[in-house]
């Protein structure tokens, strides 16, 4: 069980908003977050990783504490462990396909899964300069799946993919998630795309 | 040609300093650059002196002598040439997005971590570039050299100051012997910076 309830004051060209949100989230559930551009959907991920801290708020995760602003207790994103797909993948250019998830953990049965799943088994060697976009992505989703995580926060993870595998890498995703138990809250600009995927909605507007 | 001796460490030693790069005042740092080398000199001079404070001190408690000694104008240079090495490392961190360590930390990586195998690989153009450009220019120091380090054969001259020196005397043959020796060594420096980081840095005009 996630329980979320947090205040966080938005800059924006209009001048001040307030992303208010409070809300329970079942463990393992799948969340799809839509809203128009700007009304906080990806700070709302960030805030939940432990990036953003917000002026007010509270967040608890299976009953441990991860933000509480009233007793000004804060759990640093390294002790959170919560998977993150960057909507601008942050990969790390240094490292070849293979370090990356190396980097995340030094389970290799695991990794071969992953790489199996991402289709990037043939490309381990290659540094993301040479991946193609779509590539790009699935090496991002991937390197947040390899610690595990019992939160999985995506930022639009599918933009970069063509239909065909869209569909399969979301069926993949789908049974990994249920066999991990994992919570996932994946922010998207087109929620017909998630049909069938996602058990829960969260509107966020301006 | 002293100073090229000892250049190699000093340049290993401030490219060390820069983990520490966020704690020291910026501006403390970047007054050497915009002071004139004469009054840092004078500064230097007088703090390390055996008569006042700091100089007495580390005169009577460990018998190290800064001023018109060899330690005095590493040190010296150490701090003259601090700017040219923290400035291009600090502009390239900035440089790089920030999802890239909160990647690494929603990785359970500590800030160390996350520096030395993500930030630290993907600034290497501008490390280099920092620590022979610190080089070539302590090379080059001459103002608070002469200072803090006086003229003394064998013990404090350095080349530029043995140019100076050289010219001085009307002995036109081994100040053209020295310059020639100091523009050479900086030449190749330089042009091998610009041939290696033009390999490595792709031009955004391309």
């Amino acid at each position: 069980m996630i329980n979320i309830d947090i205040e966080k004051t938005l800059k924006t060209y209009k001048g001040q908003q307030v992303l208010k949100i409070a809300r329970q989230f079942p463990a393992g559930s799948i969340t799809k977050i839509y809203g128009p551009s700007g009304a906080g959907k990806t700070t709302f991920l960030k805030i939940i990783a432990g990036f953003i801290k917000p002026e007010k708020g509270l967040i608890t995760v299976d009953g441990i504490s991860w933000l509480d602003t009233n007793s000004n207790s804060f759990l640093p994103p390294q002790k959170r462990m919560a998977g993150f797909v960057f909507q601008d993948y942050a990969l790390f250019p240094n490292m070849t396909v293979h370090e990356h998830l190396e980097y995340a953990t030094n389970n290799t049965e695991w990794i071969k899964r992953l790489l199996a799943i991402g289709k990037l088994a043939n490309l381990v060697t290659h540094k993301p300069e040479y991946l193609s976009g779509g590539q790009q992505q699935r090496l991002a989703i991937l390197r947040a799946l390899a610690i595990k995580p019992k939160l999985l926060l995506m930022d639009e993870p599918f933009s970069a993919l063509d239909p065909e595998m869209k569909t399969e890498l979301i069926n993949e995703l789908k049974g990994l998630f249920s066999e991990l138990g994992t919570t996932v809250f994946i922010v998207s600009h087109n929620p017909l795309e998630l049909e069938g995927l996602a058990d829960q909605e969260l509107f966020i507007s301006l | 040609m002293l100073l090229l001796a000892i250049g190699l460490p000093v340049a290993w030693w401030l490219s060390k300093g820069r983990s520490f790069f966020k704690i020291i005042i910026e501006a403390v740092i970047t007054m050497p650059l915009v002071l004139p080398p004469s009054v840092l000199g004078f500064y230097l001079l007088l703090a390390f002196s055996s008569q006042h404070g700091i100089g007495q001190w580390l005169q009577h408690t460990f018998n190290i002598q800064f001023v018109f000694s060899f330690k005095g104008l590493v040190l010296a240079s150490v701090i003259y040439s601090m700017p040219f090495m923290i400035g291009p490392i600090k502009s390239a961190l900035q440089q790089l997005p920030v999802s890239l360590s909160q990647a690494s930390y929603s990785l359970g990586k500590t800030k160390w971590q996350t520096f030395k195998s993500v930030l630290v690989p993907n600034i290497k153009p501008s490390l280099l570039t920092a620590v022979v450009l610190t080089f070539a220019h302590t090379l080059g120091e001459f103002g608070v050299v002469l200072m803090i380090g006086g003229n003394i054969p064998g013990v404090t001259r350095v080349a530029s100051i043995a140019v100076y020196d050289s010219v001085e005397q009307m002995d036109y043959a081994s100040a053209n012997a020295y310059s020639l020796i100091l523009f050479a060594i900086t030449f190749v420096l330089v042009i091998s910076v610009f041939i290696f980081n033009k390999y490595q840095l792709k031009s955004p005009l391309e």
